[in-house]
């Protein structure tokens, strides 16, 4: 499908939930920031409770209306987060690449979100801050995905170590997860892998894109083909469906039509 | 400065502990009740001492227990039949009722009533005052001035200059840029830590500070610097702290220099003001109040009371964490000055009776099932609320929601409609309720969203008992908008944030006054003049809620029962008059004509009388 056709043409809308998890000041308000309104702020202050925004994400085939619960990261409220990632089609458990314990808690909340959550969702595993890392603005390549029979995802994997070690010896990095971890990580577990930065932009569309682009169609209950103004009330979609995800189809989907948000 | 108080006879026997039934009692209108000799013989002879003062300021000095005190009664709580009783006719009798009528349902603002009420020798004289609150005519005013007049001594000093073109107190003193830093965070320890003198000395250069401790010494949040820099200081006001603790001596304030510490004792909780700022021991320990009641907020007490049980050594700052931002919002609202919590009252915004009506109606007719409160706020002032019969809301805890929703940026910088769970400890201080917050844009031109001034921007609270009921509110909220917006409410409300307060000028044309200050007790509700231009600067406002804070403070102080206080000095002539209705407060250039300030004040309180419903919000929407 070209583009003009895609841009011309109806295309079915439906209503993705999805649920921001990570311990507190790793950057996930200022992701949804980035992705809803392209906008930055330093030194935001934390989210109370949690934040219910909504942004459409134009793929080829459909276009997808994220609702996106940004959670706050304090301990103090994660005994409501059931309620945020209950029947919720995709995550985002995001750490900050510069402090290591806050993977850790990102390990805990994708263990609870296979625990708990939907059987079929969709678990992105973002590494924010990148901009403070020696490979800041300019790495995309860094970002590799975390597809276990990808070769290039291995290859992704080798060009990180090799940086690690190149890191190490310049000073004024701040990074202290280092991306082979981190992606070692997401392909045992199954999860698209990403590391961004909300505050240069790098590679925040992409994770929602490649979201969208990894939410099978099946679990989508759009009239298809019916053209414009199907969207589902969000409410219609906001059921859980036991579809798995084949992550496998998420590569060719992307290609590189970008996000038209 | 010179200062002329006037202070009305007082009963020493009437104090906090009488109880409702007999402030009930329409003494006024049976003027022939007889004396009982022990208040006769006690006017005449030698006076006990006064019994501290027992009005709705008692909850200033208000030492025991932490829901008592809340920062005041009830706003909404008074229904309009308790105002409407006054007639313009009001016999002496009326104006009495009334107060005692609308100010009676609330165990604090009791006591002040029988005291006014009361009989006793002087009751003519007393209830001619009572009277007189809202003159009818100008002759009355005169009357109740007359003598103060004659005590006064000269006000028109030679060499006096503009209004607060100087800073009444030397606290003042400092330039727009000095209190700009009051606000600005003192950085951070670097690595190797030899920055610490610098930053202690930025540190200290602050005027005003909060610490709050636990009692076992812990430091929990600090307005500035973080607990890792000043951890010396708070060992010293731990140790200092519990020397008296140990002798079962509980501190509650003390000076060095000019700057005055005080400390207030909740629970595990030590909680610390240090200012240079000129405020007093009942203003500063009612700011430390307001923070206690937002660490109850975050925590509920069951949740605060069982950490500190479990382990007296609990580091509250990790439960707290996230919430640092609301403490220092409340702090510097404090710092910069606060009608509302000097006052402990509420601010509505001024709209059209019947516009009030339209988006009561539509609260009313939209209201979701699970819904609690209802708010329709504009920048800070309250618009209209819905909310049970049985419950009405609590100014103390209206603050905390408004700081939050328009002072911390962490609600409205999100973008979103928020959902949060907050205790209200006025409400129930045991558990949560689930708030959804959105903003309105009200503006005809959407194209500049990000310059939406806090006091344009329009919030739609909507709090539930219910955490699963997001959908719910958020549909309330669409279905309220539709309404509001078919009706032409949303409109009105634009209309009436665009013009604003009014100016002195605009109520009273060519009035003496530059700025008032109107509480109306009995609806815990204030209202008060435009800041601009005048008071627009940091500075220059600052200056003004000195002269605020030194009014009230010197009105309600302790052991005195002032009515009327006329304050002159170099830079100001400030004008208090507390009635059992109302107070208010006001501020003119220095050489003011006294009978011009009392004209202009009375006809300021006419003008709040007639446009009552207006001004303030009545019952609001119950269901």
């Amino acid at each position: 499908m070209s583009e003009s056709a895609s841009a011309n043409a109806p295309k079915p809308s439906s209503s993705v939930k999805l649920v921001l998890l990570g311990e507190a000041a790793v950057g996930k308000s200022s992701l949804v920031l980035r992705f809803v309104n392209n906008d930055f702020q330093e030194n935001k202050e934390p989210t109370i409770g949690a934040a219910f925004l909504t942004q459409k994400c134009s793929l080829p085939t459909r276009t997808i209306k994220f609702e996106i619960w940004d959670t706050a990261g304090q301990e103090r409220f994660a005994s409501l987060a059931p309620m945020y990632y209950r029947n919720a089609q995709a995550a985002l458990v995001v750490y900050d690449v510069t402090k290591p314990s806050s993977l850790t808690k990102a390990k805990h909340w994708v263990a609870e979100l296979q625990r708990q959550a939907s059987p079929g969702i969709v678990i992105a595993l973002v590494g924010n801050k990148l901009d403070l890392t020696n490979d800041g603005g300019d790495v995309s390549e860094a970002a590799g995905a975390a597809q276990s029979e990808s070769e290039s995802a291995q290859d992704g994997d080798e060009g990180a170590g090799e940086e690690d070690e190149v890191q190490d010896a310049v000073s004024g990095d701040a990074r202290k997860v280092s991306t082979r971890e981190a992606t070692s990580y997401a392909e045992e577990e199954g999860l698209l892998f990403f590391e961004t930065s909300a505050k240069t932009g790098t590679n925040v569309v992409d994770v929602f894109t490649a979201i969208a682009n990894a939410i099978p169609e099946s679990s989508l209950k759009t009239g298809r083909g019916t053209g414009a103004g199907t969207g589902q009330t969000s409410l219609g979609n906001r059921s859980a469906e036991d579809s798995r995800v084949n992550l496998g189809d998420r590569h060719a989907a992307t290609a590189k039509e970008g996000c038209a948000c | 400065m010179s200062a002329a108080g006037m202070s009305t006879q007082q009963d020493p026997k009437t104090d906090g502990q009488q109880p409702v039934e007999t402030s009930k009692q329409p003494y006024l209108s049976r003027p022939s009740i007889p004396d009982n000799d022990e208040r006769s013989d006690s006017s005449e002879g030698e006076r006990p001492p006064l019994p501290p003062r027992p009005n709705t300021l008692s909850l200033l000095n208000d030492e025991t227990g932490s829901r008592a005190a809340l920062q005041a009664e009830a706003t909404t709580a008074i229904s309009r039949t308790d105002i409407e009783t006054q007639s313009p006719e009001a016999t002496d009798s009326a104006y009495s009722t009334l107060a005692i009528r609308g100010l009676g349902q609330g165990p604090k603002a009791r006591a002040s009533l029988s005291q006014l009420a009361s009989p006793r020798g002087s009751e003519a004289g007393d209830s001619a005052s009572i009277r007189s609150s809202i003159p009818n005519d100008s002759g009355d005013v005169e009357a109740l001035f007359m003598d103060f007049a004659a005590i006064a001594p000269g006000s028109q000093r030679q060499g006096a200059t503009g209004l607060l073109d100087f800073p009444e107190f030397a606290a003042d003193d400092i330039n727009d840029d000095g209190i700009l830093s009051e606000f600005e965070a003192i950085g951070e320890l670097n690595e190797e830590g030899d920055n610490e003198d610098l930053l202690l000395q930025r540190w200290k250069a602050k005027r005003k500070h909060y610490v709050i401790l636990s009692a076992a010494g812990k430091p929990i949040w600090t307005r500035h610097g973080d607990s890792g820099l000043i951890s010396g200081y708070v060992g010293v006001i731990q140790t200092i702290i519990s020397f008296y603790e140990d002798s079962n001596d509980h501190l509650r304030g003390f000076s060095a220099g000019d700057t005055r510490f005080v400390v207030l004792t909740r629970g595990s909780l030590h909680l610390v003001a240090i200012s240079r700022m000129m405020e007093s021991d009942n203003q500063l320990r009612l700011q430390l109040e307001a923070l206690y009641t937002q660490i109850l907020s975050t925590l509920t007490l069951p949740s605060l009371t069982h950490l500190f049980s479990v382990r007296p050594s609990t580091d509250l700052s990790r439960p707290l964490q996230g919430s640092e931002t609301l403490l220092s919002s409340l702090a510097d609202s404090f710092t910069r000055g606060s009608p509302s919590t000097l006052l402990s009252a509420l601010e509505c915004l001024k709209i059209r009776k019947q516009h009030r009506q339209a988006i009561n109606n539509a609260l009313l007719k939209t209201k979701a099932s699970s819904l609690l409160y209802g708010l329709l706020v504009a920048g800070g002032r309250l618009v209209s609320v819905v909310r049970p019969k049985k419950h009405s809301l609590h100014p103390g805890d209206l603050q905390l929601l408004f700081n939050m929703v328009f002072e911390a940026d962490g609600v409205k910088a999100g973008g979103g409609e928020s959902w949060i769970p907050v205790c209200l400890p006025g409400f129930n201080s045991s558990g949560y309720l689930y708030m959804y917050v959105s903003f309105l844009d009200i503006r005809d031109d959407t194209a500049n969203s990000a310059e939406i001034t806090k006091d344009e921007s329009v919030a739609i609270v909507l709090i539930s008992p219910d955490k699963e009921a997001f959908f719910e509110m958020q549909g309330m909220r669409d279905a309220l908008v539709e309404q509001m917006e078919r009706n032409g409410s949303l409109k009105e409300i634009k209309t009436a944030i665009d013009n604003g307060r009014p100016a002195t000028t605009d109520i009273v044309p060519g009035t003496v006054l530059h700025h008032f200050l109107y509480k109306s007790r009995a609806n815990v509700q204030f209202t008060m003049s435009s800041y601009a231009p005048e008071f627009s600067s940091v500075t220059r406002r600052r200056r003004l809620m000195s002269m605020y804070n030194n009014l009230h403070a010197s009105i309600h102080a302790k052991n005195t029962h002032v009515k009327i206080h006329h304050c002159v000095s170099r830079s100001a002539t400030s004008f208090g008059w507390v009635t059992p209705v109302f107070e208010l407060y006001c501020i003119a250039e220095p050489n003011t004509n006294r009978n011009a300030l009392a004209q202009s004040a009375s006809k300021i309180a006419q003008w709040v009388q007639r446009e009552e419903e207006r001004l303030f919000i009545i019952g609001g929407a119950v269901f």
